[in-house]
């Protein structure tokens, strides 16, 4: 299965991330997030991290979890290569996400494009795909 | 609200989008037909008229004639909010608090630096930190970094960049005074701390540019702008990390407190100004807008230093001007023949007051505030004077740059970035950059036409021409 597509969008990175459950999804949506930075397929496994994040709602919680990797990659010059083992579990407040990544520092790796943060434009939440307009 | 909005010519340049629904007032559209034939194809209209549901706001949801889809409010929008009644969203200042750019005369011509100018590229490259996750050269103590949230440019003055004379030619004096760190969280803080004096990447840059015509020569020369051919400097970039965590942070504080329900697009969610949250939101966003203004007092003055090694001086590149173009100021305007303090955002949008408001510096008060639009590589930019008609009609704002009319995907598929580089070498412009991808994704083909922007906004008023400039070097992240 692929595992994202980036859309048409005039000014930003709009992509559609696919994944057999709303996990796999959320975890591709980073790679697709961070194709616009970087070759992600070129980035070795080599750090391993877990992230987590929280949020009131299914769309709160993409916005949030993209963000945490947003942070990573400022604080830590981190980029993810391959997103393993997401769980998305429902929670009083609302939801909470966990996962390991792997990846590696920028080091040498050549950036291709800037993300600047995530929004909630055109935000969709569907059970083939979540799509996401990212600021560029 | 359907993708069809109902829209109405009310002039050659104004269009209105009659208010209906719950609408409080019309949205009004500033740009020529060939401007609007691009800003009805996308988003723009509905976000513009989304923005007139805002409680508070003022006579109407302006659209400057460079508009186009953002997050909430469209990129070029101008709206204002009543003090009492009225919200504040960070959606209405954008994500890069304090994008803005910042414009350097000098009194070199073209001729004079031609030969040297491969060398001030590759040096500015190496001299100014510029690029994806990596961090600037800057070392600061948090106890540092608060005072330049609190302090912005006066930090950078202290520390040795600049003159006072940069200060007073910038918006603000290049600090605002609501400032309070505290009010920042501590990851916007870790974001913050190593990008200071950092260029970024994207649609940020530094361009050594060419006086192209002079089209106003009194206003000109008031600028230190004073003959074809001279060499000036253009400096576009924001608060970096900081800013966009600022954004989210108070995004997710306004969701928690007020919820998202009632709004027309999630994007647009805000807090009564006079609220706990609003003003915390004002405190935090200030500190923001400080980062940005010392972060590019400290670019300035890298540059100086470079055309300095490399040219033997740098005494006669003043500044011109540094504008803010994504941002919330409490300025005092007319109302109905009143004079009220309004909430003004300007998201994509410029400040462009005319001649007399003690806003601008003395040395520009009698003929009006410059204004720069930043063109895209390739292309020109202008610098434009103020006007008391601004004041009149959008809040005293006008266009911030060219927008863009086609995405980074369709330029990929239709330019690579050797063959923008080798265009651009054609047009004699050098370039320096960290990315291929990013300079196809930039190339001009995917800008609005920035003279059809700099026309409209003479002919309404919003902004007159005074110069064009045009690129003979960029720098990109």
């Amino acid at each position: 299965m692929k595992k994202f597509d980036i859309l048409e969008h005039t000014a930003d990175g709009k992509f559609r991330a696919y994944g057999k459950n709303l996990e796999e999804q959320f975890g591709n949506a980073v790679l697709a997030m961070f194709s616009f930075m970087f070759k992600v397929e070129e980035v070795k496994p080599k750090i391993k991290k877990e992230v987590k994040a929280a949020g009131k709602d299914e769309k709160a919680l993409l916005y949030n979890w993209l963000e945490e990797f947003l942070v990573l990659l400022d604080l830590d010059a981190f980029i993810p290569s391959k997103i393993k083992e997401v769980k998305i579990t429902k929670t009083d407040k609302g939801f909470e996400i966990k996962g390991i990544v792997l990846g590696d520092k920028v080091g040498e790796h050549k950036h291709i494009g800037s993300v600047k943060a995530m929004t909630y434009a055109e935000m969709e939440i569907t059970d083939k795909y979540v799509q996401v307009v990212v600021d560029l | 609200m359907g993708d069809e909005i109902e829209f109405k010519k009310k002039s050659e340049y104004v269009w209105e989008i009659p208010k209906t629904g719950s609408m409080r007032v019309p949205a009004i559209i500033y740009a020529s037909a060939a401007l609007m034939d691009k800003i009805k194809e996308d988003k723009t209209l509905l976000q513009a008229s989304n923005v007139a549901h805002l409680q508070g706001i003022q006579k109407a949801s302006y659209v400057m004639p460079d508009a186009h889809q953002g997050y909430g409010f469209p990129i070029g929008g101008v709206a204002a909010f009543d003090m009492d009644e009225g919200i504040i969203s960070p959606g209405g200042v954008g994500y890069d608090i304090n994008c803005g750019v910042r414009l350097l005369k000098t009194d070199w011509t073209f001729k004079d630096l031609q030969s040297k100018r491969q060398e001030l590229l590759d040096m500015l490259y190496k001299e100014i930190p510029a690029g994806v996750g990596r961090g600037g050269i800057t070392k600061l103590s948090k106890s540092e970094l608060l005072e330049v949230l609190n302090t912005g440019a006066k930090w950078a003055l202290k520390n040795g960049y600049g003159t006072k004379e940069d200060l007073q030619r910038t918006e603000e004096d290049g600090h605002m005074e609501g400032a309070d760190p505290s009010a920042c969280s501590t990851r916007a803080l870790a974001r913050g701390l190593p990008q200071l004096g950092t260029l970024g990447a994207g649609n940020h840059f530094l361009e050594i540019q060419k006086v192209d015509k002079i089209y106003d020569k009194t206003t000109a020369d008031a600028f230190g702008i004073d003959k074809e051919g001279q060499v000036t400097v253009m400096i576009h970039c924001g608060s970096r990390g900081f800013g966009h965590q600022v954004a989210s942070d108070y995004i997710r504080l306004m969701e928690d407190k007020f919820g998202h329900a009632h709004l027309p697009d999630r994007e647009l969610i805000n807090a009564p100004i006079n609220s706990d949250l609003g003003q915390k939101y004002y405190k935090a966003m200030c500190s923001a807008i400080n980062f940005a203004f010392a972060n590019r007092q400290m670019i300035a003055h890298w540059t100086r230093d470079v055309f300095n090694k490399v040219l033997g001086s740098s005494e006669g590149m003043r500044m011109v001007y540094d504008v803010c173009h994504n941002i919330a100021k409490f300025e005092e305007h007319d109302v109905d023949g009143k004079k009220k303090k309004l909430c003004i955002h300007r998201k994509g949008a410029t400040r462009s007051f005319g001649p007399g408001r003690i806003e601008i510096p003395e040395v520009y008060r009698k003929v009006g505030q410059p204004v720069m639009l930043p063109g895209s590589m390739g292309t020109a930019s202008y610098v434009l004077v103020g006007t008391k008609k601004a004041e009149e009609i959008s809040w005293g704002s006008t266009a911030h740059g060219a927008g863009r009319v086609a995405s980074r995907a369709w330029a990929l598929k239709h330019y690579r970035g050797e063959e923008v580089k080798k265009h651009l070498e054609e047009m004699d412009i050098k370039v320096k950059a960290g990315s291929w991808k990013g300079l196809a994704e930039e190339c001009h083909k995917v800008y609005k036409d920035i003279d059809e922007v700099a026309r409209v906004s003479t002919n309404l008023g919003l902004g007159k021409k005074v110069a064009r400039l045009v690129p003979i070097g960029v720098v990109k992240g």
